[in-house]
C-alpha cells in the first residue's frame, strides 16, 4: 500500500533537511497523514500504550543503572540503596517493577484484540510473527530483570528456568552450565543477565520499529475485518488517532498509577525481599504473574513418553506453546477475519481467554493441590494444569483449522463506510 | 433457575461460609489478625503516627536490637520526615549510645587488646549496628538459630505488619497434642507453629517516656509501626504524590475526552 | 455535533489539553534529572564534625570531607603572626589572613588540602614559607595557606565551617 506523500515543507530549514535526510517527510507520512480506518475501537490505543510502555521502562531502567551494582554481594543492598537514598530512587523502582507488569498486561490485550480481528490473517502475517518475536524478547527481557534484585525469587526462579536446559539429553547440562556462568547460578550470571537486560530494550525496539513498518505496508486491519476500499474509509492518523491514543493512554496510566502509588508491591512476592541464600529453598517458587501460564504449561506434563522425559515433555510443551502462536495465520482456515462475524468461532476465543487465565491461576498454585475426588482418584492442580494445556493447543490445532471449515459467518457489511453509517450490521432486507 | 439448585447453591454457600469462620475466629499461621483499630499506614491516606513510630524504635532498642540487625535503617533516617520524627540533635545523641565498627588503628591493629573488635562511637551517617559480628556468631547465640535482618520484614511476609503483630502479641501454651521440639516455643501464627525465638515481650518490658502503658499487645502495635515505616520509610511521600498524580490525570483525562470528543464530532464512526 | 461556528472555544480547549499534557512531560522530567543529584547517604556525610580537642598547638589533622583531604590546623602565635604581617594586597590571590579564619579563633587555620593547581595533596611544614609545599610541581603555600611561589593560581580554599563549641568543629 504506498501514498503518495502529502508533506510540505514550511520554511527553508524544512526544505534542505527535506532534501538530505526526509525524516520530518517519514514522520509526517507515517504518523500524521497517514490513513488509518475510522472504524478502530478503544482495544486499538494498545498499540501506543505499549510503545509508552517501552519507554518507560527503557528511561526508568536507565537511570535504575546509574545505582544498581551488579555484583551478587551488593545488588540487593544496592536496589535498597536505590530506593531509601536516591533522590526519588523509590519512585523509578517501583515504576520500573509495576512497568514490567504493565507492559506485559497491555501486551496481552494486544494480543488478544489481533486474534479476535483477525489481524494476524493475510496479508499482515509478518506483522504478526513480529509481535510474536516481541513478546519472547520481552519474557527473556523480563525473567532476567527479575533477577536482578538478587532475592529469594531472583535466585530460585533463575535456577530453576536455566535448570530447563538440563532436560535436552546429552548437551542439555553443558548449555545450561554455559548459560549460568558455573555450576549453579550465582555471581556470573547475574552479571550477564544484567548485561543482556540492559541490551535486549534495544533489540525490542528495532523490532517494534520493523513492526510499525510491516503494518505501514499493509495499513492497519480493523473491527469488520473489510480491508480499506479507499479514503472514505479513512481518518489521517493525526489528529483524530494522536487524541484517542492519548486518551486511552492516560486512562492506562490511571490504572498504572493506583499500582505504583497505592499498591507497589501487590503483584510482586514478598520472598524477593528476603535476600538471596543459595542454602535455603522458598516454600513455593512462582514467577511474576505474567509468566505463570508459560509455568503451568512446563509443570503440567508428569509422565513419559518413550524416551521422552517428562520434565523434557514439558520444556517441549512451554516453547511450542509460543512457536503455535508464530504459524497463527496457517492454521486458522477461515477466509473471514473479525470474529464479529464468525458465530461460532466466537464462543471458543473466550473459552480460550479463560483457559489462558485458568493457566495463570494453575501456576501459582502447588501440583499436587486436591481439587476434588472421584472416588480413590484425585483431580489435582497437576492435572488442571494438564486439562488446560490440552485446551490451549487445541484452541490453535484443532478449533482454529475445523471451525473455519465448518462455520458459516454472519453477513458482513461491504465496507468500513458501510459498517459506520449504518451501525454494525449490514441493513436488513427492506 | 429451578428450586432444586436454588436450593443447593443455598446450602452450599451456608456450608462454605460456616467452614471459614471457626479459623478466622481461632487465628492461625494463615490468619493474622489485625489490631482493632486498623493500621494507620493503609489505605490512600496511609500515614505514619510520629509517636507510634518513637516508642516502636524504643522497643526495637530496648527488647529486638539485641539478637536482630537492621542493617539498611541509618540513625539519620529517624530525623527525616515522614517517619518518627526526631530532631537532628536526638538522632545525634542516639546515635552516639552505639558503637559501630571502626577500621584498623595508627598501628594497622583492627582488634584491641581483648582480641575485639576496634569500634568507634556511631554518628548519625552510621547504620544500626549489628549485634553479631557475623552469621555463625548469630547462630552460636540463638542455639542454631539466625535471626533475621529487620529492616524489610515488614514487607517479605504476605500481610507483613499483621504476620509481626500476630506473632509478636500471639505466643501461647502448646496444645497438648504437639510435640515441642526442645529450644522451641509454640506459636500459632508461625509456620508450622513452632519457632527457636521465644516471646520476646512480656508485661512492662520497656518504660515508655510517654506513660503509656507497656503491654505486650501496645508493644507489638508500636513496634510493628516502626518495623513498617523501617521498610517502607517513603510510605508517606509515595501516597500522598500519588494522590496528586491521581487527580492529575483525571483532570488530563477529563481534557483529552473533550477533546478526542471535538475531534470526531463531524466523523460517523 | 460540531463546534465550528465557536472556534475559538474548540481552540481555547486544545491549548488547555496541550498545556496540561505539557506540565505532565515536565513533572516527569523532575525525578529522572534529580535522581542524578547527591543521594541522602552522600548529603549524609556531606557535613562532619571534627573533635579538635585533642589537638595540640602547631599540630594539625586532615579529616576526609567530601571526597577530600581537609586540613585542620591549630597555628602557632608564630604561625599566626607570620601570616597577619604579610602584605596580602600584592599576592597572586589577594586575601587578608582575617578573611581565611574566623574571628576571635585564628589559631584554627581549616582549608581544603587540594592544591589549586592541578590537585595533589600539599605537604605541612615545608616549602620556603613555613605552611605547605606541594611535591607534583613545587606550589609554596604559606602560614596561612595562601599561594606564594609555584604554579598554583589561588590560595588553599576555606570551606565553611562552625565551632558547636570549643572541641568540635563542623565542617560543611
Amino acid at each position: 500500500m504506498s501514498h503518495e506523500s502529502t508533506y510540505q515543507p514550511n520554511s527553508g530549514a524544512e526544505r534542505w533537511l527535506d532534501a538530505r535526510l526526509p525524516v520530518l517527510r517519514l514522520m509526517h507520512d507515517s504518523f500524521s497523514a497517514f490513513p488509518t480506518p475510522k472504524n478502530l475501537n478503544y482495544w486499538y490505543t494498545f498499540g501506543g500504550i505499549l510503545t509508552f510502555c517501552l519507554i518507560v521502562q527503557i528511561v526508568t531502567g536507565i537511570t535504575l543503572a546509574m545505582h544498581f551494582a551488579s555484583d551478587s554481594k551488593l545488588a540487593f543492598a544496592s536496589v535498597e540503596h536505590i530506593m531509601r537514598d536516591v533522590n526519588f530512587g523509590w519512585l523509578l523502582r517501583y515504576i520500573h517493577a509495576v512497568g514490567a507488569s504493565m507492559f506485559f498486561l497491555a501486551v496481552f490485550i494486544h494480543m488478544f484484540r489481533g486474534i479476535y480481528y483477525g489481524s494476524y490473517k493475510a496479508p499482515r502475517e509478518l506483522l504478526w510473527m513480529l509481535g510474536c518475536v516481541i513478546l519472547l524478547l520481552m519474557i527473556i527481557t523480563g525473567f532476567m530483570g527479575y533477577v536482578l534484585p538478587w532475592g529469594q525469587m531472583s535466585f530460585w526462579g533463575a535456577t530453576v528456568i536455566t535448570n530447563i536446559f538440563t532436560a535436552i539429553p546429552v548437551i542439555g547440562t553443558p548449555i545450561q552450565e554455559w548459560l549460568v556462568g558455573g555450576f549453579a547460578v550465582g555471581n556470573p550470571t547475574l552479571t550477564r543477565f544484567y548485561a543482556l537486560h540492559y541490551l535486549l530494550p534495544f533489540v525490542i525496539f528495532g523490532v517494534v520499529l520493523l513492526h510499525v513498518w510491516a503494518l505501514h505496508v499493509t495499513g492497519n486491519n480493523n473491527p469488520t475485518g473489510i480491508e480499506v476500499k479507499g479514503p472514505q474509509d479513512t481518518v489521517p492518523f493525526n489528529p483524530y488517532y494522536t487524541v484517542k491514543d492519548a486518551f486511552g493512554l492516560v486512562l492506562f496510566m490511571l490504572v498504572f498509577a493506583a499500582f505504583v502509588f497505592f499498591a507497589p508491591n501487590a503483584l510482586g512476592h514478598p520472598d524477593n525481599y528476603i535476600p538471596a541464600n543459595p542454602m535455603v529453598t522458598p516454600e513455593h517458587i512462582v514467577p511474576e504473574w505474567y509468566l505463570l501460564p508459560f509455568y503451568a504449561i512446563l509443570r503440567s506434563i508428569t509422565f513419559d513418553i518413550w524416551f521422552l522425559s517428562a520434565k523434557l515433555l514439558g520444556v517441549i510443551a512451554m516453547v511450542a506453546s509460543i512457536v503455535v502462536l508464530f504459524i497463527m495465520p496457517w492454521l486458522d482456515t477461515s477466509k473471514v477475519k473479525s470474529l464479529r462475524y464468525r458465530p461460532m468461532m466466537r464462543p471458543f476465543f473466550f473459552l480460550f481467554i479463560l483457559v489462558c487465565i485458568g493457566l495463570g491461576w494453575v501456576g501459582a498454585e502447588t501440583p499436587d493441590k486436591v481439587l476434588f475426588a472421584l472416588g480413590d482418584f484425585q483431580y489435582q492442580m497437576v492435572h488442571l494444569g494438564l486439562t488446560l494445556t490440552a485446551a490451549y493447543f487445541a484452541y490453535f490445532l484443532v478449533i482454529l483449522p475445523l471451525v473455519g471449515i465448518l462455520e458459516k459467518p454472519s453477513p458482513m457489511p461491504a465496507s468500513i463506510e458501510e459498517s459506520v453509517l449504518k451501525g454494525r450490521k449490514p441493513a436488513q432486507a427492506a | 433457575m429451578s428450586l432444586t439448585i436454588r436450593t443447593g447453591a443455598i446450602i452450599a454457600a451456608f456450608t462454605a461460609a460456616l467452614s471459614i469462620s471457626p479459623a478466622l475466629a481461632a487465628g492461625d499461621a494463615d490468619h493474622p489478625h489485625t489490631p482493632h483499630e486498623g493500621w494507620s499506614f493503609s489505605g490512600i491516606f496511609g500515614h505514619y503516627e510520629a509517636e507510634t513510630l518513637q516508642r516502636g524504635y524504643l522497643v526495637y532498642e530496648s527488647v529486638c536490637a539485641a539478637c536482630h540487625s537492621m542493617q539498611y535503617v541509618a540513625f539519620r533516617n529517624m530525623a527525616e520526615p515522614g517517619g518518627p520524627g526526631f530532631t537532628m540533635d536526638q538522632v545525634r545523641a542516639i546515635a552516639a549510645q552505639h558503637q559501630v565498627p571502626a577500621g584498623p588503628n595508627e598501628f594497622g591493629e583492627t582488634v584491641d587488646e581483648y582480641g575485639l573488635p576496634l569500634t568507634r562511637t556511631a554518628t548519625p551517617a552510621d547504620y544500626f549496628p549489628a549485634p553479631f559480628a557475623n552469621e555463625q556468631a548469630a547462630r552460636a547465640s540463638n542455639g542454631g538459630a539466625l535471626p533475621p535482618d529487620l529492616s524489610l520484614m515488614a514487607k517479605a511476609r504476605a500481610n507483613g505488619p499483621s504476620y509481626i503483630y500476630s506473632l509478636l502479641a500471639g505466643y501461647e501454651d502448646a496444645p497438648e497434642e504437639t510435640e515441642l521440639q526442645p529450644g522451641m516455643s509454640y506459636n500459632p501464627f508461625f509456620p508450622n507453629h513452632q519457632l527457636a525465638m521465644a516471646a520476646p515481650l512480656y508485661e512492662g518490658a520497656v518504660e515508655y517516656p510517654d506513660g503509656t502503658e507497656a503491654t505486650v499487645e501496645q508493644m507489638s502495635y508500636d513496634v510493628t509501626n516502626f518495623l513498617m515505616w523501617a521498610a517502607e520509610p517513603k510510605l508517606e511521600k509515595r501516597k500522598r504524590m500519588g494522590f496528586q498524580v491521581m487527580a492529575f490525570l483525571f483532570l488530563l483525562a477529563g481534557l483529552l475526552y473533550w477533546s478526542y470528543r471535538k475531534v470526531w464530532a463531524d466523523i460517523k464512526h | 455535533m460540531a463546534d465550528t461556528t465557536n472556534p475559538d472555544r474548540r481552540d481555547f480547549l486544545y491549548i488547555a489539553t496541550g498545556a496540561v499534557g505539557a506540565v505532565a512531560v515536565g513533572a516527569m522530567t523532575v525525578p529522572l534529572i534529580d535522581q542524578m543529584n547527591a543521594s541522602a547517604d552522600t548529603l549524609a556525610v556531606s557535613q562532619i564534625r571534627v573533635d579538635i580537642g585533642q589537638v595540640a598547638v602547631g599540630q594539625q589533622i586532615t579529616v576526609l570531607w567530601r571526597g577530600k583531604p581537609v586540613f585542620v590546623r591549630h597555628r602557632t602565635e608564630v604561625d599566626i603572626a607570620e601570616a597577619e604581617a604579610v602584605d596580602w594586597q600584592v599576592l597572586r590571590d589577594p586575601q587578608p589572613d582575617s578573611a581565611r579564619v574566623h574571628a576571635g579563633r585564628p589559631e584554627w587555620l581549616v582549608m581544603v588540602g587540594v592544591c589549586t593547581h592541578l590537585g595533589c595533596v600539599p605537604l605541612a611544614d615545608r616549602g620556603d614559607y613555613d605552611g605547605w609545599f606541594c611535591p607534583c610541581h613545587g606550589s609554596h603555600y604559606d602560614t596561612s595557606g595562601r599561594i606564594r611561589k609555584g604554579p598554583a593560581p589561588d590560595n588553599l580554599p576555606v570551606p565553611d565551617y562552625a565551632f558547636i563549641n570549643d572541641t568540635t568543629l563542623e565542617i560543611g
